[in-house]
């Protein structure tokens, strides 16, 4: 849209002029004013759809429009505020409501969901419609729970599906008053080739789409007195969970998670950083044997359950660049389970391990029968930030103001490395952090940010040099990003030697599990709040992880060892779409 | 999975005359309606795979225009309108006669023994013949429901 990008090109919002600089529509300049105009159907990062009416301005000359869908234009006088504006959101509101499920209490996206929100800003008292009752059973998946009654057909989730993520399994079916958002065939979302990133779920301005809810299981075994129950905390909680008690996106409050979880009853509290940690000293010791020995290139991560689930459906024949190494969530859980009964004189019965993720895909992950032994998972449940927080009200605690507690031994200790783990780039920084140590002249203490690989941009590239040797990076994340990348690996456009992918724009800091932001740059702040944790952890790379290290001595010998192979790696599924619907000739 | 009930090969002949191209979905679902008299799910699957379009899609499209349809279709089909003129002549009636003979509840329109298909259709434009009904392509006007009766008996016969 750059050539909408004049300057000195201004428009008129209620007696107030607003510099034009690229925007798409009249929406986006409006906002620049502060002046907020209320939407349902419109997304700055999605395309436009232009359905729900509710962002109507008056143009002068024009009379009513609805200001997502009409680009700015110099000299442009606009009234957001008068009598028929009002009038109009008012009417769409109602109807919208006379559609909906009203039962705000029983839904568990009360309080942030922008219908209700719209509902009791534009004080909507009394809605002049008949209810239209639909009774559409509920569809409980293992990572996202569709309520079909409460959905509005705003089509946001559509088109993230489809647009940032390329995946599409969501889509309207039929028409007119039978409209829905439906899968193929309505099939239950978990039987289609979702792969659980709860990206939809981030963008639904309503209870319809939800991350499946595990805290029942949770409190289930934390008040059975003969489990020792145990949990991990990933690293891009941090920077979100202080969102739904007042902290700005990215401040961090790691430490105060830790007096909350003790509070609920954990029995051990240990940070996923090491679990991530722990990944990278086994994946990029691959990285360092696939070199040595001659391997699959690129090499591609495969920390993310989002995207190897997208892999095993769309890139079947990038299984061999697939690292073998588990996530962190499923190392760290293995390593728990395995040595953990003896560590506390229990039984692996009454051991219980529960993860606490930014990620939806994770509980999905938790449910592959590859790690399960005889049945039993190694992570027991996998809950959200969403669903930590909810757990955390419950439970009364008043977060803003908790004492600090440090993380349990013997896994208590992390580094900088496992703590980016939580933004896109981060895993492939930690992986350099690991692999410069073997140059000849390794870089100095201090001097261990590769700042390339940061940032908010879908698709990043950097080059090192290691021993002489020239070594191409990329990183992707979401999954229409990765999509293009693999794609031009394919045509041969481009070429690399390690490619990190997350599934979720910008990384977990961004993940489908994470509380919802009304700020506009929660991501960049978010980001920028793990970053600077990095810097305020004493060590910045995982092979010094002193924990790390004792776990390799005492249990896992060393990196890629055999019995390293056998707790932390992993194998992959062809799971291409012909196969997976019984449609191959 | 157990055995498709669509040959594949078909499927694929329709889709290379459409030369596999996605933006031909209307007119390769119409050549599929035409070949099975109705879209089969694994038909609908195997076009969405091998176009590299969304199954969602598909469906979507397939489920948007009232002339697709999921269901297979009776040996016998037969339409009663329902628009004003039948309505007020009591086609509600007949409709409701038809699917208690052929054992259909709610959005079931084809018997169990694939006998028939009972569908409702608006206006058929005959409203001076109201009551109308059009039995396998064959306008039928002036229907009571013991006229639809006998015509069912002799169908059955
Ligand atoms: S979880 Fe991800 S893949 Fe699944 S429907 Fe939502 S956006 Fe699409
Ligand atoms: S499920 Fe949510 S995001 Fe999707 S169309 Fe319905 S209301 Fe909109
Ligand atoms: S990017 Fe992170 S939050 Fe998103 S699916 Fe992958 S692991 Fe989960
Ligand atoms: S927000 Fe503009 S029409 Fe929905
Ligand atoms: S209403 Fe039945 S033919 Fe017109």
């Amino acid at each position: 849209m750059s050539e909408n990008k004049q300057e000195n090109f201004f428009l008129t919002v209620d007696n107030i002029k607003v510099p034009i600089e690229g925007e798409r529509n009249i929406l986006e300049v409006i906002r620049k004013a502060k002046i907020e105009i209320p939407t349902l159907c419109y997304n700055s990062e999605l395309s436009i759809h232009g359905g729900c009416r509710m962002c109507m301005v008056e143009l002068e000359g024009r009379g009513l429009v609805a200001s997502c869908s009409v680009p700015p234009v110099d000299g442009m006088v606009i009234r957001s505020n008068t009598k028929e504006v009002r009038g109009i959101r008012k009417t769409v509101l109602e109807l919208v409501l006379a559609n909906h499920h009203q039962n705000c209490y029983t839904c568990g996206k009360s309080t942030v969901c922008n219908l209700q929100q719209l509902a009791k800003d534009y004080g909507i008292n009394n809605i002049r419609f008949k209810r239209r009752e639909k009774e559409s059973p509920i569809d409980v998946g293992l990572c996202i729970t569709r309520d079909p009654d409460k959905c509005i057909l705003c089509g946001q989730c559509i088109r993230m599906c489809s647009e940032i993520q390329s995946v599409g399994c969501i889509g309207f079916g039929f028409r007119s008053s039978d409209a829905e958002v439906l899968t193929a065939f309505n099939k239950n979302i978990d039987e289609t080739e979702c792969v659980g990133c709860g990206q939809c779920t981030q963008v639904c301005p309503t209870g319809a789409l939800m991350n499946t809810s595990n805290i029942k299981d949770v409190w289930q075994y934390l008040n059975d007195p003969t489990k020792t129950v145990v949990v991990q905390i990933a690293p891009a909680v941090r920077t979100a969970i202080g969102e739904p008690f007042g902290f700005a996106p990215g401040e961090v409050t790691t430490d105060k998670m830790v007096t909350a979880l003790k509070a609920m009853g954990f029995d051990y509290v240990f940070d996923t950083c090491f679990g991530a940690d722990l990944t990278i000293m086994e994946e990029a010791t691959e990285f360092v044997s696939r070199v040595k020995n001659g391997g699959t290139f690129p090499m591609v991560t495969s920390c993310c359950p989002g995207w190897v689930n997208f892999a095993e459906s769309f890139y079947p024949d990038f299984e061999k660049n697939l690292s073998s190494c588990r996530s962190p969530q499923e190392m760290f859980s293995s390593v728990i389970k395995s040595y953990g009964p003896k560590m506390w004189g229990i039984n692996r019965k009454d051991l219980k391990v529960i993860s606490i993720m930014p990620c939806t895909a994770k509980k999905e992950e938790k449910d592959k029968d590859k790690f399960k032994i005889e049945g039993d998972p190694n992570t027991d449940f996998s809950i959200t930030t969403q669903e930590f927080a909810q757990m955390i009200k419950e439970c009364g605690i008043d977060f803003r103001n908790l004492a600090d507690t440090p993380f349990d031994h013997p896994f208590g200790e992390k580094t900088g490395a496992g703590v980016i783990f939580g933004s896109s780039g981060g895993v492939a920084e930690a992986a350099l952090r690991f692999i410069m140590d073997f140059d000849e002249n390794p870089p100095a203490e201090h001097d261990f940010a590769f700042k390339a690989v940061r940032g908010m941009e879908g698709i990043k590239s950097a080059g090192i040099e290691l021993n002489g040797q020239k070594f191409n990076i990329a990183v992707a994340s979401g999954l229409a990003n990765t999509r293009k990348l693999l794609n031009d690996v394919k045509a041969g456009k481009v070429s690399y030697d390690f490619i990190e992918i997350m599934a979720c724009s910008g990384g977990c800091l961004n993940g489908g599990g994470q509380p919802t932001s009304k700020d506009r740059d929660y991501k960049l702040k978010r980001m920028a709040g793990i970053y600077k944790n990095d810097v305020d952890q004493k060590l910045h790379k995982s092979q010094q992880n002193p924990d790390i290290i004792k776990l390799y001595k005492d249990y896992l010998e060393s990196p890629g060892s055999h019995e390293a192979h056998h707790k932390l790696h992993t194998h992959y599924e062809d799971k291409n779409l012909k196969k997976k619907y019984g449609v191959e000739k | 999975m157990s055995e498709s009930v669509v040959d594949f090969d078909v499927i694929a002949k329709i889709l290379q005359k459409h030369k596999n191209d996605p933006s031909k979905i209307i007119p390769i679902l119409q050549d599929v309606q035409k070949e099975f008299r109705y879209l089969p799910k694994d038909a609908l699957l195997y076009i969405a795979t091998t176009l590299n379009i969304p199954p969602s899609k598909v469906y979507g499209v397939a489920t948007f225009f009232s002339h697709f349809t999921l269901e297979p279709k009776g040996k016998n089909i037969i339409k009663i309108c329902d628009g004003t003129a039948c309505h007020v002549k009591k086609s509600g009636d007949i409709i409701k006669a038809l699917k208690k003979r052929f054992l259909l509840k709610d959005k079931k329109v084809t018997s169990d023994d694939g006998f028939i298909t009972v569908e409702t259709v608006s206006c058929l434009g005959a409203c001076g013949l109201a009551p109308v009904i059009v039995l396998n392509d064959e306008v039928h006007g002036d229907m009571t429901l013991d006229k639809v009766m006998k015509l069912m008996d002799d169908l059955e016969a």
